[in-house]
């Protein structure tokens, strides 16, 4: 039965579940805290799965968007008066721009190539983060003003809310609607151009698609992507540091892209909830963070090329015809 | 005014010159066969019309208009396709998905209309799949539909590479060694759809080794040698050719060839 639903369906159904019975598996409300923070990394690696898995190009450098959105949530409330929600837009529409403009020359190189310009793209824009002192408060980081959720939410239903159990479901709804739109792009004329660049693009071409153009387009969606999830977290932590803009988060988000599995969706949910579970269960993992997410993509690259959740499906068909 | 003009084509690689001083004409419907040994620069003459590399000297025609050096994506606009010698096959994509993004240029849609997965792009959708399957059914690949590029073998993937190619709807469609690797049943099924669609009015440029269909099937001929025209004519012609039995029917072909002319 489940096999006449269309894979799309099927991939929002197994994620809506998953999303509302976590929930029962919470020993404490604390837990909800690590679910929102699963959630939001998710909406970065959703924007990464379009870039890299569906359109193939690489970039080391999305934590710089991310590093856009969180400081438009930052600053635009105090400079220029916007309300919280209003400025997570701007930061979307400012980093989808600036991906717009810097795109075009980056990404005609390939391979190493793109993936030094991205880098030096991401290590620009942390390095204005931590430079701009007078604004971004530099290294130490700065106030977020609060989305006024759980506060909202309160003053219609005239309940108590706890604003982590408020943001689980806010961000739920949020990682619902990237997937939805990540997934209705993979069976599309749009999507399948991407797909085919990924694996020939001079047959693209050949066939009349814009290569230049399309791979812009997935540069511009997984940034406006990474700057959601920036603006997300400043709106939740309240506080915000450059480091949300660092080359080791363009190198997390990444890593969670490749290790569930970088075409799909919930392959790179899967590796965003894993990474960002991890180091708050081991300790280890938190002190040798980086250690860890080295040896986590070199073994991915050893011994699953295709990531977490393909390996695995693959592993298990082949038992099933066995 | 023919539809493919070549005038003085030409390009060299790191001082060797590949392809040199090229004049010859494709007229709609025909089909022009290019042969010639290993290195002759078929191929690179192949990549230089379809905008792959851009030439070092000389010109390309379409209808007359100067589109040298355009972009390949202008030139499929344009009614310019091709299949490849080296497979360019979408690896990770089904066989009916690789015929699909050859629709590509009937399904265009703005890109926000494909996220939100709008009625229209659904619409669409289901029209490219329906082409695609016809043509997939026309290249005997309808079973292999849903199956993934990278599983099928290479007989199939130069077929699927023909109808990725028929699915831009070409004027003109070039085809690099289309039946070359395949086993003698598919390299008959590649004969047969050739004939076919240079029938329907496709003009087709040909480089192929079996000279049997060369001779059968071609309008005329050209042949070139170390990126050079050796001779051009009619199959008869070009089979009597002393320089080309020399340069490269004498060697292996040139008995095929006699057969063939009967
Ligand atoms: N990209 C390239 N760089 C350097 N040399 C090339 C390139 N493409 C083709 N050549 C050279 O051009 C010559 C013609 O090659 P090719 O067109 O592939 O021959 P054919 O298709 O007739 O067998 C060969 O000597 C080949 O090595
Ligand atoms: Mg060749």
């Amino acid at each position: 039965m489940l096999t006449r639903i269309p894979p799309r369906v099927r991939a929002l159904l197994i994620l809506s579940i998953l999303i509302l019975i976590a929930p029962m598996l919470f020993p404490s409300s604390f837990y909800y805290r690590i679910g929102t923070l699963i959630f939001i990394n998710s909406i970065a690696v959703i924007g990464l799965v379009i870039l890299i898995g569906y359109a193939g190009q690489i970039s080391l450098g999305h934590a710089g968007f991310s590093g856009i959105g969180a400081y438009a949530c930052a600053l635009a409330p105090t400079h220029l008066g916007l309300p919280p929600f209003l400025s997570l837009i701007l930061g979307a529409v400012i980093s989808g721009l600036l991906a717009w403009f810097v795109g075009r020359p980056i990404l005609r190189l390939k391979g190493h190539y793109l993936a030094v310009a991205t880098l030096g793209l991401g290590m620009l824009i942390s390095m204005v983060l931590n430079n701009e002192a007078q604004f971004t408060g530099g290294p130490d980081g700065m106030m977020v003003a609060s989305l006024g959720l759980t506060k909202g939410l309160e003053g219609l239903f005239d309940v108590n809310l706890k604003t982590s159990v408020v943001w689980y479901w806010f961000a739920g709804v949020m990682v619902l609607l990237g997937a939805w739109i990540a997934l209705n792009l993979y069976n599309s004329p749009t999507g399948r151009v991407l797909r085919s660049v990924h694996d020939s693009e001079i047959a693209a071409k050949t066939v009349g698609a814009d290569v230049a153009r399309y791979k812009l387009v997935a540069f511009v969606i997984s940034a406006v992507y990474a700057s959601i999830a920036g603006s997300m977290l400043a709106l939740f932590n309240r506080f915000i540091t450059p480091d949300i803009a660092s080359f080791l988060h363009s190198v997390e988000l990444v890593t969670m892209t490749v290790l569930g599995g970088a075409g799909s969706v919930l392959g790179g949910i899967a590796g965003a909830t894993l990474l960002t579970a991890l180091p708050q269960a081991l300790t280890v993992f938190h002190e040798y963070e980086h250690v860890m997410l080295g040896l986590i993509m070199m073994l991915v690259m050893i011994f699953m090329r295709d990531g977490l959740l393909p390996t695995l499906r693959k592993t298990l068909t082949r038992r099933a015809i066995a | 005014m023919s539809l493919l003009g070549v005038r003085g084509l030409g390009i060299d690689f790191g001082g060797i010159t590949a392809v040199n001083a090229l004049d010859f004409d494709v007229q709609p419907g025909e089909i022009v066969s290019i042969i010639g040994p290993n290195g002759a620069g078929k191929t690179t003459l192949f990549n230089m019309i379809s905008g792959i590399y851009k030439p070092d000297r000389g010109t390309v025609t379409l209808d007359g208009d100067d589109v040298t050096s355009l972009e390949p994506h202008k030139l499929a606009e344009r009614g310019l396709s091709r299949t490849f010698q080296n497979l360019q096959s979408f690896e990770q994509m089904t066989a009916l998905e690789n015929v699909m993004v050859g629709c590509h240029m009937s399904e265009r849609s703005p890109v926000w209309v494909d996220l939100l997965r709008l009625p229209s792009s659904s619409r669409r959708n289901r029209e490219t799949q329906e082409r695609a399957m016809t043509l997939l059914k026309r290249v005997h690949l309808e079973k292999a539909a849903h199956m993934e590029a990278s599983s099928l073998s290479y007989g199939a993937l130069k077929r699927i590479d023909i109808a990725r190619a028929l699915a831009c709807n070409p004027r003109i469609l070039l085809l690099d060694e289309p039946a070359a690797g395949c086993n003698a049943v598919e390299t008959e099924e590649i004969d047969a759809l050739i004939a076919e669609i240079a029938q329907e009015g496709v003009a087709i440029l040909l480089v192929e080794h079996d000279m049997k269909l060369v001779m059968k099937i071609s309008n005329h001929v050209i042949a070139l040698n170390y990126g050079e025209k050796l001779a051009e004519g009619t199959p008869a012609e070009i089979s009597r050719d002393p320089k080309v039995v020399e340069a490269y029917l004498g060697s292996h072909g040139g008995k095929e060839a006699a057969d063939a002319l009967g």
